[in-house]
């Protein structure tokens, strides 16, 4: 049965209407909001590519339910981190250092680097490697973001 | 020149998506096909400059996440003379771009790009001709700044030259225009930042993915439980508590679901029952290596004869040295599933993909659906990386036949599962080298024998899932790649023969996968010269040195040049007073891509857990020559996917399967490397501004798995041979070796 529901997303309240409570955010994001950030990539948590931020805390959208969600909660995804005239200091990092390949894994590397830094102001390597050990690439982008990151922990 | 008037702006409303610094992205109406010419004779093909002097590059090279595009912008607004920012690059779309072959091979600058090159030199002398008359100069007076001709203060745009109308000028690409001398490029061999990056890391980027056309409706695919195996029947009130659904599709052993909701099309692909019969045609996955080298041969292709290496192997006092080498199967692994969307609208079929090769994919969908060619219209919207042919054509050809039996607009994802278990693979790999040395230590001869499967000739049409599932008319061509380059070696030893037994048939549905057969072949190659260097107790830079052709400088540079980027100590291999649990090592491979183009040597270190059998790249240097280079930071970026993809598929990647079907259909089930596992990257890139430009996309892949072998063997003096170098298998190596 269709029902609306109600969310925060990128700093704006929505509401959107779904047929089963329990959809994994992913979609709601995706087909109902239009946002490109949120890639899906495997559905099982395994990759990270649909990673956003709720309340500050990086998730995987796609085994994040719907029903599992209040308007509360805050839900930020790339698209609302930072714009083109105003971007997020991972997002500058990363143009910076060319850090991308295809860049389908990017979303959720630069959502869980924020996260990350927020609360880890000086990591090393070392640190930003095992935060991101569960986000995959597959171009082998990676020498490339773990230096994006250490320039946005610089900044 | 002639100028035509009253050309149609061919991308108003074409429904192409078009890549430029401002990234505009059109979709709309489908243009009527064969307004704009597509010939690769044909300047208008690939170039078009409007009234303000934009300029619109047409190629049928697609940008697979490489960043192709950047450097196909800096190649045509250096020969032009015009600013980056006036140009816009659409690619592989049939109904405007040539047929510039696939998008594989590393060919897109060494063949797209110079085809492209000598578009833009035909254009720019046509161009100063008409500005000649026009300014009433001669053309060698003649300047040209950011698109605009001048002689003394008289100045006239391209705009002005050629806007919005055609070149109508012919190219020859055997016989190209002389462009511009190398010392005077602005933007070619610069570091110029990719044109895409803005929008992907701020979610502005419109991959295939996120691809929508209006009434579309969302499909899954449901994929037999084993390969092989019949739809026996489908019992639809499985899904009858499923809003939204709007068809179950069945055609033969094709089944799928179509839906107006996207999650709606998850669920019901989920929960909808169906029977499938009994289906067992793979090997036991333990006799892998049996049945492949039982496999009927279909022919003996030899690669390289030289002398008489069975009279050098059979010479008194000849010690012979053997050994087999074998690589697994492995799946492409895309982080993003295939996707694709498919329209008929009256009676053409548009398909939006991210295929690698739009223009074979029209010839394969139009053959599916009994449809003339020109009735197909395949248009290329970037995917998440592809690496070679994955399972995007696949996509294209569900959405399709789902969006026939509807009537609508079609969107199909892959599920992860889907990608893993339906993609097409690269195949196994067994590999037997033996070779003569003479009392003084020197090699009189080399054999070689690849098992390997059979390509079609001249066709690289890889069967797709849907039109075989649902008995359409198909090619049945085993499409593996050219997976013989590089059995021919590059050492000159006085007897050689190297033969590839091209295999009737192969476990999975193969395909390339990046640096196809290349990095097989080159693997077993460089550990067997290794494994040749340590019997002689050589060292490994100078036993190659050794054989290769003194005249083949470039050849000679590479290996020089990561040595002294290595800091190469010379001696051989293995390395003395081990101790301790972990042990480190180097190891060197080199390759001359195809014999014929990009040179690379490279060296790995590595430290080998003694108690666990792990293998941890610490350190990799890279030596590379492919000619002229476009730009070096995109050179740097496919160099670091080459090396560490790479490390990935030697430690970790290997296809796992029962009788039935693939069973490694997750990340949990089929790993790859991981942020803490990435080595520190050291490169000399070799720049020749005066040398064509080749490759770079693959040709450094080929040097991994043989650099971190030898690099294990310096290690623990133990030689590695069965790709990928699970901890286990090095266990296993080394109590076989004590």
């Amino acid at each position: 049965m269709a029902q609306s529901k109600s969310l925060n997303v990128n700093g704006k309240a929505v509401r959107i209407m779904i047929d089963d409570p329990d959809m994994p955010l992913l979609y709601a994001l995706r087909d109902n909001l239009a946002l490109h950030g949120p890639c899906f990539g495997c559905g099982l948590a395994q990759c990270g590519a649909c990673t956003v931020h709720i309340d500050g805390k990086a998730v995987r959208s796609c085994v994040t339910l719907l029903s599992s969600l209040s308007v509360r909660q805050k839900v930020v995804t790339l698209e609302g981190l930072g714009t083109p005239e105003r971007l997020h200091p991972v997002q500058r990092a990363f143009i910076e250092e060319q850090a991308t390949q295809c860049g389908y894994c990017i979303n959720g590397v630069i959502m869980e680097s924020a996260a990350f830094l927020a609360k880890t102001k000086k990591p090393t390597e070392a640190q930003v490697k095992d935060a991101l050990a569960n986000n995959l690439c597959r171009c082998g982008a990676h020498a490339r973001i773990v230096k994006a990151v250490m320039r946005a922990a610089s900044v | 020149m002639t100028i035509h008037a009253s050309r149609r702006d061919v991308l108003k409303g074409s429904g192409a998506l078009v890549v430029s610094f401002s990234f505009v992205g059109v979709i709309g109406e489908t243009l009527a096909q064969g307004t704009k010419p597509v010939a690769l004779t044909e300047v208008d093909s690939f170039l078009a400059i409007d009234r303000s002097g934009v300029v619109t590059i047409y190629t049928g090279k697609v940008d697979v996440g490489t960043g192709i595009a950047t450097a196909l912008l800096q190649i045509v607004a250096d020969e032009l003379d015009v600013p980056l920012n006036a140009t816009k690059l659409v690619e592989g779309d049939t109904g405007l771009t040539p047929d510039q072959g696939k998008t594989w091979g590393s060919l897109s600058i060494q063949v797209g790009g110079m085809q492209l090159r000598n578009a833009a030199a035909t254009a720019r002398a046509a161009l100063l001709e008409q500005a000649a008359n026009r300014l009433g100069a001669k053309t060698e007076d003649l300047k040209v700044v950011d698109g605009v001709v001048s002689a003394g203060n008289k100045r006239v745009s391209y705009g002005e030259l050629i806007g919005g109308k055609s070149f109508a000028l012919k190219l020859d690409h055997a016989k190209p225009t002389a462009g511009k001398d190398p010392k005077d490029y602005k933007f070619v061999g610069k570091v110029v930042p990719r044109v895409d990056i803005p929008d992907k890391v701020t979610g502005r980027f419109t991959y295939m993915h996120d691809f929508r056309v209006p009434g579309m409706l969302h499909g899954r695919v449901i994929r037999p439980s084993a390969i092989g195996a019949t739809l026996e029947s489908v019992d639809e009130t499985s899904i009858k508590d499923i809003p939204g659904v709007v068809k179950v599709v069945r055609q033969g052993n094709f089944l799928g679901v179509v839906a107006e909701s996207e999650w709606g099309a998850i669920k019901a692909a989920q929960k909808l029952k169906a029977s499938w019969s009994k289906s067992q045609t793979l090997p036991e996955a333990a006799k892998l290596w049996d049945e492949v080298r039982g496999s009927e041969i279909a022919k003996d292709e030899v690669t390289m004869n030289v002398g008489d290496t069975a009279e050098a192997l059979d010479r008194a006092g000849a010690k012979t040295i053997k050994a087999t080498y074998d690589f697994a199967i492995h799946t492409h692994g895309s982080i993003g599933p295939s996707c694709a969307v498919a329209q008929f609208k009256d009676g053409k079929l548009t398909s939006w993909s991210a295929s690698q090769a739009t223009h074979d994919l029209r010839k394969q969908l139009a053959m599916m659906f009994g449809m003339n060619v020109d009735s197909v219209r395949c248009i290329y919207i970037e995917g998440s990386g592809c690496y070679g042919r994955n399972g995007h054509e696949d996509a294209a050809a569900d959405a399709a036949l789902l969006a026939k039996a509807v009537g609508r607009p079609v969107r199909v994802q892959w599920s992860r599962a889907d990608e893993h278990g339906w993609d097409p693979k690269g195949p196994p790999t067994l590999v037997d080298l033996r070779a003569s040395v003479n009392g003084a230590g020197a090699v009189t001869a080399w054999e070689s024998e690849f098992y390997i499967p059979q390509q079609t000739a001249g066709s690289f049409l890889v069967p797709l899932v849907a039109a075989t599932l649902a008995s359409m008319p198909a090619a049945d061509d085993i499409a593996p790649g050219n997976i013989f380059q590089n059995s021919a070696i590059p050492y000159k030893f006085a007897n050689i023969k190297t033969v590839c037994r091209r295999l009737a048939s192969t476990p999975f549905r193969p395909s390339w996968i990046r640096t196809p057969g290349r990095m097989q072949n080159t693997y077993a190659n460089e550990c067997f010269i290794d494994e040749l260097a340590a019997g002689a107790n050589a060292d490994p830079v100078e036993f190659r040195l050794k054989y290769l052709d003194p005249n083949d400088k470039r050849g000679i540079e590479v290996l020089n040049r990561v040595a002294a980027l290595a800091k190469w100590d010379k001696r051989s291999s293995p390395s003395r007073n081990q101790r301790g649990d972990v042990a480190t090592g180097r190891g060197i491979a080199y390759c001359k891509y195809e014999l014929s183009r990009t040179y690379i040597a490279g060296v790995a270190e590595v430290e080998v857990k003694r108690s666990t059998g792990e293998i941890r790249v610490t350190k990799f240097y890279l030596a590379h020559d492919c000619g002229q280079i476009i730009n070096p930071d995109g050179v740097k970026n496919q160099l670091d996917g080459n090396v560490i993809q790479t490390i990935s598929r030697t430690l970790i990647e290997e296809l796992k399967y029962d009788r039935s079907a693939v069973t490694s259909l997750d990340w949990a089930s089929y790993p790859i490397l991981r942020f803490p596992q990435i080595p520190e990257l050291v490169y000399d890139l070799i720049d020749r501004p005066n040398e064509r430009p080749w490759g770079a996309g693959e040709p450094a892949a080929t040097i991994v798995p043989p650099a971190i072998s030898n690099a294990v063997f310096d290690a623990i003096g133990v030689r590695l041979r069965s790709v990928p170098y699970t901890p286990d298998k090095v266990m296993a190596a080394m109590k076989g070796a004590a």
